[in-house]
């Protein structure tokens, strides 16, 4: 994106997403392995695969199906989700800056998810949060879709979303600040951190039905957004429905975002930064970018909750502030490099 | 066949129309000029003869399927806009999504008209080179050959020459009049009277919305009609190359 240090860099970019596609998938699954075989008991690859076909230690069995697998499978839906959305959102906005969480989606599943906590459902019946946060995920898009109008503008999206990031993020303060135990209030903060541990197959149950909708919905964008390249006139002209790319994008991101902040709570910068950094290999073309972002995003995830397990293992350090810590910087890189092109 | 038929077209802002009551046809081997000064609506012309735009009355492109019309035409806007640093050959080839069945990589065929497109508008030697970083004039030129590679019968341009060199506008205008040749059609907007009288086959004038005049150049721009709808004291000099125009004095 520097046009200035790599005049001729572009061309360096992959002829064929082939090369591409295939250097991500090896490292989605590389991650994925090493996320079952790292964690607190230490068993060997082989028990540890013996354990996830069911075979062996019970002990073993019991923790590669029901305490890594989930964990490995939410990380890796959870990063898919987000930078498939970030993706789908950059490309439809034509924006760099923009992430899923703009429309208000994170903002509401988390609020929905602080009301199951705070009102004891979550305790009473275990999917009651993510159920909620999925609730309140598509009550926001609905919301959106309201107040932008059928036709609305990019802009008028935007300035939707803001307002209900900020209706959601006000009410979810509010209800800390009356939380009258302050267990409850630490429990939520801690869930707002963003974390794929000690979650079961039944949180990936629940997400999966919902992601691969969000998936399959978003999936569908590549040529829009391609032909969005040229401006939303163009677009219009070579025959993208724009009112249908947009419903599409909302409900997509929507059941993607809705569904992991609902089994992961909120996990920030995968959105932003994903698209960002695969941009230049995928050559800037958007309906590539599309896929390469759902792998990288899953590599991502994956890579932070290793790093959670390795880095201070007995401290419980949360997903999502790992996620924050590596994404800052890449975002103020990104700021630096958007300066340069400016100027 | 005729490529472009408009009837009684009206497109209202509120109550005030912005385009009132226009009729006209566009015929292969036609280079139709659109002019009219600035908010004489030959844009939202343009935009409600595709479909783009609600309005009244008849546009035979605006009853189409959105699919069917970018078949049969494409449209230049007047924004420039290339929001990634794509790959020319890359920008040039969306002009083929049309024509692709969906989830298709291009085919022979669209790679003959990328390839026919990058060769008409000189653009071989860029074309793996990122199209933000090109300029102004060379990105114009890309996203004529992403038009022309839509490989349609009639290309609607509004303002094609908009702050390009002068070689470059009548290098823009010399394409559409030889597309014109070809047996397309293509309706232009343009701004700069001299190189419309020159390049286009027949032109239509545009005021506050209503079609003043419809026809040969040299019948079109009188001098009268220069005062009249542009409130322009001009010159009309009679040249071997055309009608050239000298803007003497804005009238009151």
């Amino acid at each position: 994106m520097s046009a200035r240090a790599a005049p001729r860099a572009l061309a360096a970019a992959p002829r064929s997403g082939a090369a591409l596609a295939a250097g991500l998938g090896a490292l989605v699954l590389t991650l994925f392995a090493a996320s079952l075989v790292v964690g607190h008991a230490a068993i060997a690859p082989g028990a540890a695969l013996a354990g996830l076909m069911g075979k062996g230690d019970p002990l073993y069995q019991m923790v590669m199906q029901d305490i890594r697998l989930p964990r490995a499978l939410l990380a890796a839906m959870v990063g898919a989700s987000l930078g498939l959305s970030g993706a789908a959102m950059q490309g439809y906005l034509r924006n760099p800056l923009a992430e899923p969480g703009l429309i208000g989606v994170s903002g509401a599943a988390a609020l929905g998810a602080v009301i199951a906590l705070q009102t004891g459902l979550a305790a009473a019946f275990a999917l009651a949060l993510p159920l909620m946060a999925l609730v309140f995920a598509c009550g926001a898009v609905g919301l959106i879709l309201v107040l932008a109008g059928p036709r609305g503008a990019s802009l008028t999206l935007i300035l939707a979303g803001i307002a209900v990031s900020a209706l959601a993020g006000a009410l979810t303060s509010l209800l800390l600040n009356l939380s009258p135990n302050p267990y409850a209030a630490s429990e939520i903060v801690f869930w707002m951190m963003g974390s794929v541990a000690d979650r079961s197959m039944a949180h990936v149950a629940l997400a999966l039905p919902v992601m691969a909708l969000g998936w399959a919905l978003l999936a569908t964008l590549g040529r829009g957004l391609s032909a969005l390249t040229l401006g939303e006139d163009a677009a219009q002209a070579m025959g993208v429905s724009l009112g249908g790319l947009r419903l599409r994008l909302l409900v997509g991101t929507a059941a993607a975002v809705g569904a992991a902040t609902a089994v992961a709570g909120a996990v920030g910068f995968v959105g932003l930064v994903v698209p960002h950094l695969l941009r230049r290999a995928c050559g800037a073309r958007p309906d590539r970018l599309l896929w390469a972002s759902a792998l990288g995003g899953a590599a991502m995830v994956l890579a932070a909750d290793l790093a959670v397990r390795l880095i201070l293992p007995e401290r419980d350090l949360k997903l999502g502030v790992v996620m924050a810590i590596i994404g800052a910087p890449l975002f103020l890189h990104l700021i630096y490099k958007t300066r340069r092109e400016i100027l | 066949m005729t490529l472009l038929t408009v009837e009684n077209l009206t497109v209202r802002r509120g109550e005030c129309p912005v385009v009132d009551g226009v009729s006209f046809r566009v015929e292969p081997g036609e280079c139709v000029g659109l002019i009219g000064p600035n908010g004489a609506g030959k844009t939202t012309l343009m935009r409600a003869a595709l479909g783009l735009l609600p309005h009244e009355g008849q546009s035979d492109l605006a009853r189409l399927s959105a699919r069917d019309r970018a078949a049969r035409a494409a449209w230049l806007p007047q924004q420039r806009e290339i929001a990634w640093p794509v790959e020319v050959e890359t920008l040039v080839a969306l002009g083929r999504l049309p024509h692709l069945p969906r989830g298709t990589a291009l085919r022979a065929e669209d790679r003959f008209h990328v390839e026919a497109a990058l060769t008409r508008m000189g653009l071989g030697a860029f074309r793996h080179r990122a199209a933000t970083e090109l300029s102004g004039g060379e990105q114009a030129r890309v996203l004529i050959a992403r038009a022309l590679a839509q490989d349609t019968a009639l290309l609607l341009a509004d303002e094609p020459i908009a702050g390009l060199d002068p070689a470059a506008q009548i290098a823009t205008l010399q394409t559409f009049r030889a597309l014109a040749e070809e047996g397309r059609g293509v309706l232009t907007s343009l701004h700069d009277l001299s190189l419309a009288a020159r390049f286009c086959t027949r032109l239509i004038l545009l005021d506050q919305g209503r079609k003043v005049a419809d026809g040969a150049p040299a019948e079109v721009l009188t001098e009268d009609r220069l005062a009249q709808v542009f409130h322009l004291r001009a010159k009309v000099h009679r040249t071997e190359h055309g009608p050239l125009f000298q803007p003497l004095d804005v009238l009151p």
